[in-house]
Order: structure tokens, then sequence, then C-alpha cells
């Protein structure tokens, strides 16, 4: 259902264009009636598995929903709704008509990739959620947006072709792409690790991992608010969560040496990111680098593997997603009005919008990892469990990126405080794109309050016990 | 589960409701502004006064809400919170009025009004944390809503020192973070107790504990103004008068304070903090920032400025009566904490007035200032003189139990920190005092415009005279039951068991 709905919402869109924007919202909101319909489901029944057409692994399709499914199937659901909104007050009839078809192409690719059961049906809704997010930035126009969608367009497909590579080296060893068989007959022989890497090494390029992030500040900066907002909140996240499913449970290892490498490249991506996200002299370029700063803090969880560990960079994932969407929504509007977007010259633009700029604030307080918000809940969970592990360096490296966060966020609020002079143009940004913006934000701020809840929904079906089995077996031996 | 679980939620939400609502009023709804400002903060008196007289009573009041697997958000109100909490509130109702009349006519008073009440909630959060956890919490939303108001002038000097402040607490935040989580991992539990929590680690984690108090104190220290993490404070004068009384009296600088105060009892205890050995340093730390902001503010020629270093000095003696380690200094401590409120804001409430009301911002402007503004600076003698620590105002309890305490403690040499700063106090205040009494005025003041030919306005001149009254009361009847002394005397007996 959920990848049906917007499979046919997109086709409904690039048939009948006139009426996209109700089609479009339409198609938004049953999306995410499914998605909290499946929330029920599974509060019921605990995880599902669905085979398509009744063929069941390992020659036809299956669905997989568990606690990590079904949370990123949410949080599409959300920051895709409130983007929906978004899109239809931001865009004139002309950009919806190609912006629709192509966000719901995404949308269902999002969907299928956060319910396959298998790799090579991750392979393909990951390539499909790749093309559908270049055309999206090169919907901006402009060289400079579509010089970056190219760019982005190359890194995409190799990052596939690698991850395809990997995949064919893996079947090849044990003739089947379904997780749970692959997780039973998985060894430890040199063509499995040499598939891990490809695999690894081509999502890793897609999920903008230091040094592998090159691409991601250009194409996120050019695209339109609501488009730079959907890339940053939810497809770099696609990439991530396969590679999460592969370490957790076909490959679950304890900590071992690609845990500690790839720990190792979080810290740095926190701490690069966010020295050069506090460099920038324009508000959305901050905004792409932070970005890259705070996918750093997911990959930190990789080295301790703990339970807690895992459960904390997901509850970042989370709030990041919420968060760094209105944040984006709030440059959009900015940008929108002010006709550009230097940091040192918002003052004029940031009064006469105080709800977007309340909106980058409160983005900005679970960005940083302020109490209450979700991204606190998130930052807590990951340095307990390192200090609980004893490895305080990563703890340290937390810290000073939240403090970086803290240095590159105030620097876009300071400005707003400055006097400038009270103009009365007229406003194109509309109390719509306002709000939504808000209302993303404060969502990160509820994640904050609802914590226990939603660890307990990550819970469904254990995703994370494998791994922390492993971890308890490497502590034994 | 206690009886009244929702109490503390709602002193919490008695000025939280009333910001957000001010934050969506227009600017023009001045009448609707002032009266939900005055309205929250008449029920938060009213519901604190309820909670004293309950806890007296052997009552308990309890909010616990689960927050985190293993950590729930509690507010607890114990003798130590009752102490500040009733301090915030008093002074909360006392600056809204102030501010209502200071900021009469300046733009963006919505945005101010809401900060203001929101930075109250955290400051009351702070008061009211039953765990570590809810205490940082309530901590870092202190920073968040007092920056606002830091900058809320909007000059260049003013987002600069919104800088400054944002980076000692953000980096301060960060320390205390780092104590806490580790504290967590090696004790699995924030909760405070009497006496502390961590005894049982003793022998073993020695290092650890001390490594995490080094950090626990220093990220409290920046707010407390410890030397030498305190450069931000004279800084954040720019800020405008009421938020400046605030922040020296109640909210940031007392907030810092009364975490090391937290610290020290409820999670070390002070068994476990002298066996450390933690405390000896931390009181001589102290030592250094009372006289240090001593001779720095004989040197500032803005009044504000001189108030700021002499704020450094004086709240340091908060936490030197704590770190003296024995019961009656503590005595001193705990009760200068709601005496230097209340004296210091009678002093910021003034140097407002004389900046709103004649333009004077600088110590040698203000001669001959007490024959037009005689209230005013009646206030400030009254206010002046007890920081100086003469007798029978409110300074001279704290500071003779200060004295008393460090004596019985053994420990001499506070006595000459003592001395030697009340010396620097008076070198400080009584030329200005000289100045504004007995010199001729250097030109002629603006005609006054009020009725009556009082000197300034209503809502500026009742909340100096009230607190100063009130820092008289204090001294004069400091031996009363239910009196901030007897109070005090109540909490180091829990603490010492006497």
């Amino acid at each position: 259902m959920l990848i049906v709905l917007p499979l046919i919402g997109t086709l409904l869109c690039f048939l009948l264009p006139r009426q996209v924007k109700a089609l479009g919202l339409m198609t938004a909101l049953a999306i995410a009636a499914s998605a909290v319909a499946l929330l029920w489901q599974l509060l019921q029944q605990g995880a599902m598995r669905y085979s398509v057409g009744g063929w069941g692994a390992p020659l036809g399709i299956d669905l997989y929903a568990d606690g990590l499914s079904l949370l990123m199937l949410l949080i599409t659901a959300t920051v895709g709704l409130a983007i929906s909104i978004y899109a239809n007050a931001a865009f004139k009839l002309d950009k919806l008509v190609h912006f629709w078809p192509l966000w719901l192409l995404l949308w269902t690719a999002l969907n299928a990739l956060f319910l396959s059961a298998d790799l090579f049906n991750l392979y393909v809704s990951l390539e499909l959620l790749g093309l559908s997010a270049v055309a999206l930035v090169a919907l901006a126009g402009g060289s400079a947006a579509l010089g970056a969608a190219m760019r982005y367009l190359l890194v995409s497909l190799l990052g596939s072709m690698l991850y395809l590579l990997g995949l064919a080296l893996l079947y090849h060893s044990f003739a089947s792409v379904d997780i749970a068989i692959l997780a039973q007959r998985m060894e430890s022989t040199p063509a499995v690790w040499a598939a891990m890497a490809l695999m690894t090494v081509g999502l890793l390029l897609k999920t903008a991992l230091f040094p592998l992030h090159f691409w991601l500040p250009p194409a996120h900066a050019n695209a339109p608010a609501a488009v730079s907002a959907l890339l940053s909140a939810l497809v770099v996240k696609g990439s991530f969560y396969i590679l999460l499913r592969l370490w957790l449970e076909v490959f679950p290892l304890s900590h071992a040496a690609p845990g500690q490498l790839l720990g190792l490249l979080g810290a740095a991506a926190i701490l690069w990111g966010g020295v050069q996200a506090l460099r920038q002299t324009r508000l959305k370029m901050l905004i792409a680098y932070s970005t890259v700063s705070q996918l750093g803090y997911l990959f930190i969880a990789f080295p301790l593997a703990t339970t807690m560990a895992w459960k904390g960079a997901m509850y970042l994932l989370l709030s990041h997603a919420l968060a760094k969407s209105a944040m984006f929504l709030a440059a959009g509007n900015l940008l929108l009005f002010g006709g550009h977007d230097r940091i040192t010259q918002l003052d004029r633009v940031a009064q006469r919008l105080p709800l977007t700029l309340a909106a980058f604030a409160l983005a900005g307080v679970s960005i940083i990892g302020l109490p209450i918000s979700g991204g606190f809940i998130g930052k807590w969970l990951l340095l307990t469990a390192a200090m609980q592990s004893g490895e305080w360096g990563w703890a340290v490296v937390m810290i000073l990126g939240s403090l970086l966060a803290a240095a590159y966020i105030f620097k876009v609020i300071g400005y707003a405080f400055t006097q400038a002079e009270v103009t009365h143009e007229a406003c194109e940004v509309s109390k719509t794109m306002g709000a939504t913006a808000f209302v993303l934000a404060l969502a990160a701020i509820v994640l904050g309050l609802i914590a226990p809840w939603l660890l307990a929904l990550m819970d469904i079906a254990e995703p994370f016990a494998m791994s922390s089995a492993a971890l308890n077996a490497g502590a034994a031996a | 589960m206690s009886e009244y679980f929702e109490l503390p939620l709602l002193i919490l939400a008695s000025s939280m409701i009333p910001g957000l609502i001010i934050f969506m009023l227009p600017e023009e709804a001045v009448r609707t502004r002032i009266a939900l400002n005055m309205s929250g903060a008449l029920i938060k008196v009213m519901l604190v006064g309820f909670v004293i007289w309950g806890v007296s009573n052997g009552q308990q009041y309890e909010t616990r809400l689960p927050f985190l697997p293993g950590l729930d958000l509690v507010l607890k109100a114990d003798a130590l919170s009752i102490l500040f909490i009733t301090l915030s509130t008093v002074l909360w109702l006392v600056t809204t009025v102030y501010a209502i009349g200071y900021l009469e006519n300046s733009p963006h008073r919505s945005r101010f009004f809401g900060f203001f009440s929101l930075c109250v909630t955290a400051t009351v959060g702070i008061a009211l944390a039953g765990n570590l956890i809810t205490f940082v919490l309530f901590y870092e939303l202190l920073t968040l809503t007092t920056y606002p108001l830091i900058v809320h002038r909007g000059t260049e000097e003013a987002r600069q020192a919104g800088r400054t402040y944002l980076i000692h607490t953000m980096f301060g935040g960060a320390l205390l973070l780092l104590g806490t989580v580790w504290l967590y991992s090696l004790t699995g539990t924030l909760e405070f107790t009497q006496r502390g929590f961590v005894s049982g680690l003793l022998p073993d984690h020695d290092n650890s504990l001390i490594i995490i108090f080094v950090l626990l104190i220093a990220g409290l220290g920046v707010k407390a103004a410890l030397v030498p993490l305190h450069s931000w404070l004279p800084r954040a004068m720019v800020a405008p008068a009421p938020v400046s009384a605030l922040l020296h009296a109640v909210a940031v600088v007392k907030a810092g304070a009364f975490g090391i105060v937290r610290v020290i009892y409820d999670v070390y205890g002070i068994e476990v903090a002298s066996t450390l050995g933690v405390t000896l340093p931390l009181a001589i730390v102290a030592a250094i920032t009372v006289i240090y902001g001593s001779v720095r503010a004989l040197f500032q020629d803005d009044l504000k400025r001189r108030l700021a270093f002499s704020t450094i000095s004086q709240v340091s003696y908060i936490t030197l009566g704590i770190a003296v380690a024995g019961p009656i200094a503590t005595i001193g401590g705990l009760v200068h904490l709601v005496h230097q409120g209340m004296m210091k804001i009678t002093l910021f409430f003034c140097a407002g007035n004389l900046a709103e009301t004649l333009g004077i911002h600088k110590v040698s402007e203000m001669d001959g200032v007490g024959r037009r503004m005689p209230l005013t600076m009646a206030a400030f003698t009254l206010g002046a003189f007890g920081m100086m620590g003469a007798p029978p105002l409110a300074g001279f309890v704290s500071k003779w139990y200060l004295g008393l305490g460090a004596l019985d403690a053994g420990q001499d040499w506070v006595i000459f920190i003592l001395a030697g700063s009340s010396l620097l106090n008076a070198m400080y205040f009584l030329p200005i005092l000289h100045r504004a009494w007995f010199r001729e005025p250097m030109h002629e003041w603006p005609a006054t415009h009020y009725l009556w030919r009082r000197e300034t306005a209503w809502a500026l001149l009742l909340p100096p005279l009230f607190t100063a009254f009130l820092s008289l009361l204090l001294g004069l009847l400091a031996s009363l039951p239910y009196s901030p002394l007897e109070w005090a005397r109540f909490i180091t007996s829990l603490q010492y068991a006497l």
C-alpha cells in the first residue's frame, strides 16, 4: 500500500497536470494515513513480513517492516506531508507540474527502500531514489543548479554501481539476496569482505560521509528550498538506512576495524563539516555543511555498536530529519523575502518574518543538541553509550561538534537581533510557508519529550539485537 | 507518588504559559501584556507561598515524568529549592513591575517579555530540579532564554556581548554535560540525594570523581562568574537595566552558584567532597574571585560595570561559604544567596533609574544626584551599605556567619579575605555615595515631568524602595521563623545531620 499509493499518485500527476496541486496533496495525505495504519498494525502484532503476489523468498519479492523501518516511514510521512504543503504554497504551477511527479516518485522509492527485505530490491529503490533526487535538484534551473545536479548524478550512479558490484559478489557466494537468508549463511571469506567493502563505499558515497561529501553542499544549497529539505532530511538517510541494515543484520560485527574506521570518518565529518559551516557566508551553504557534520554523528554508533548507541544514532537521524527540513524551509523563506541569503545582512528580513525565524531557532536548538529536543536525546544516548564503553574520545568529539554547531547556528541568529530599518515592502512569503517550517521545528522539539515511547517503538522485532549479541560474544571471547 | 503531584508543574506553568502567549501578542497590546505578566507573577507568588507552608509541615511535592529509559524528569520542592525559588519568585514580581515602567514605548516588547517569562521559568526549573539531568536541562534553557535579552538592544555592541556570553556559557554547558554523562555512566543514577549519592564509588574511582567534580564546577562556574571564567558578565551589561538586575540577582549568576551548592551537597555530599580534597581548592578559587572582583570594581567609571564586578565578588561569597565546609559557614553562604540578590537588585534598579531619568551612566557624572533623586539614592545607599556588610543590614548577617564559620572550620585565612573585601567594597561604594550626597551638581537637571514633582515614574521608583526595605528587614528580623537565615540553618542541619 505504501509503495503503490505514491506510484499511482505519480502517474496521475503526470497525466493530469492541471489538477496537480490537489492530486498531489491527496496522495500525500493518503500515504501519511497508511503510515499511521502501519504503526497501528505493528503495535498490535509486532514485525510484519509480506510477500508480494504470494511468492515468498527466495524467489519472490518480500516486504518486511520492523520498528526501524516503521520509524523511517513515519518520519518520511511527516516531513513529506509538510514539504508537500510548503511546495504547493511556494512553487508556481509550471514548476509544480514537474515537482509533484518527481517528488511522489522519490517518495515511492523511499518507502520501497524502507520496506525491502532483500538487497536487490534495495538496489532498485536506491537507483530510483537517486535519479528522482537528481531531477529535483535540476528543477531550480540555472547553471549552478544544473552543474550541481550533474555532479550529483555521476556520484549517485557511481555509488549504485559499487553497490551492485558488491551485491553480485554476495549473490555469487550465497545464491540469495534476501537479508534474513544471507544473515544465516554469512561467513567470513575474502569475497564477502570485498563485497561488503564495495557496497559500503558505494553507500557512503551516497550518504556523503566525509571525505566523500564533496558533492553534497552544492547540490543541497542550489536546489529550491523544498527540495533541499527533502534531500537533507530524507534522501541521504535512505542510503544510511541500507548501510545500517547491512551492518546490523547481514554482517553483524563486533567493534572490529571497519566499525572503528567508520567511526573515525564520522568524527572527522563532525569536525570538518562544523568548521566549514562556520566559514560559510551564505545561509544555505551553511546549512548544507551542517548536514555533513550531523551525518557524522550517525557513524559514531558503528564503533560503539551497543543497543544504546544504535538507538541514539536513530534518534539523531529522526530529529535531524525534522530539524534540518525546518531549517531549509526557513532559509528558503528568508531567501525568497530578501532576495539573497548573505548571513550578515539577514536582520532586515528576519524582523519581518518572526515565525520563520522562530522555526530556524527551534530547529537550531535540536541541531546543537540542547535540551529539550530530539537532538539532545540522541546525543545523550550516544554520549552515555560512549562513556559506558569507556571510549570517552568519541564523547569529546561529539561535544566539540555540538559547540561548533552552536557557533554556526548562533552566528545566524545573532544577526537576526541587530536593528535594521523597518521596511514595508510586499511580503511574498505566505503564512503557510512560515507555519510549515515552524511545525517541523516544533516536531523536532517534541521528539525530546516522547523519548520513552519512541525508543519502545524502535524495539519492535529488536533490529539491534544481533549487533549487540555479536558485541557480547566478542566481549566474552 | 506524592499527594500534590502537579504543584511543581503549575509553578513552572505560571510563567511559561504567559510567556508563550505574550510572543503571539501584537506590539500594541500593552494592557493584555501587563495583565498577563502581573497575573502570572502573582499566581506564582501564591503557589510558592502554599508550597513553603506545605514543606514546613512535612508535605512532599514531587513531579516525576518519564524522560529517558531509567531517567525521569523530576521536579521536587525540598528545603534548598524553596530558598532559591522564593527569591526568584519575589524578585520576578518586582522586576516585572520595573520592566514594564522601564521599557515603556521601546520596540520589541512582546519579544522581550516573552523571553523574560521563559527565563524565569528556567530559573524556577533549576530551583526545583530533583536530579542532575533535570538541572542540566533547565540550565541550558536558561542560556537560551537569556541570550535574546542580552542582545535585546540590537546594537553591534550588544551582539558582541551576546557572542561572548554564548561562547562562555555554551562551553560551560558542554563541560557540565560531559561531567553529567560520565557520572551517570559510573553511578547509573543522577537523583539529588541528601548528603550525596557517590560515596559507594569512593576508594576505586577517586580520580574519576575528582575530574568529574572539576568538570561540573567549571561548567557551573561559568555562570557563577568564578575567575577566570567571569569575563562575559561585565560585557553583558549592555542589556537593559531590568535584565541586568535579574541576571545578577537571580537568574544566571545565582543559577551557577545554586548549582555549585547542589553538586557539593546533593551529588557528592560534603563529607565525600572533603575526603576527595576538592573543597579547599574551590575555596581558594572563590577567595581569589572575591578579591579580584572588588579590585577591578575600584577602577570602573561606568556605574553598571562597577556593579558587575561587585557581583562577581559577592556571588563568590556563596561558593566560599560552601567550600569552607563547616556548618556555620554554610549558613552564611546559603543566606547570602538571598541577601546578595536582594541588595544587588536594588542597586541595579537604582542605576537603571539614573540612566533612564537623567541619562547618567558614569560614576563621575553622579555629582549631587542625591538632591534630584533622593528616594532612589536612599535605596542605593541602603544597598551599598549592605554590600559593605554594615550592621544591621542583610549583608552583615551573611558576613558574620561566614567569618564565624571560617574560624569554626579552622580556616582562619578566610577572615582576611572577608575583611579585605569589605574594605574594598567600602572603597568603591563610598565615593559614589559621597558624590551623590555631598557634591554640587555639575549642571541643571532636566525638569521633572511627573505628577506631584516625583523624581521618576512610580513603576521605576517603587521596586528599588521595596527591595531596599526588604534587605533592611532581612537584616533586622534575621532570626524570626521563616526568615532566610532560619531556613538556611534548617538546610544546614539536614546536610550536617546536626
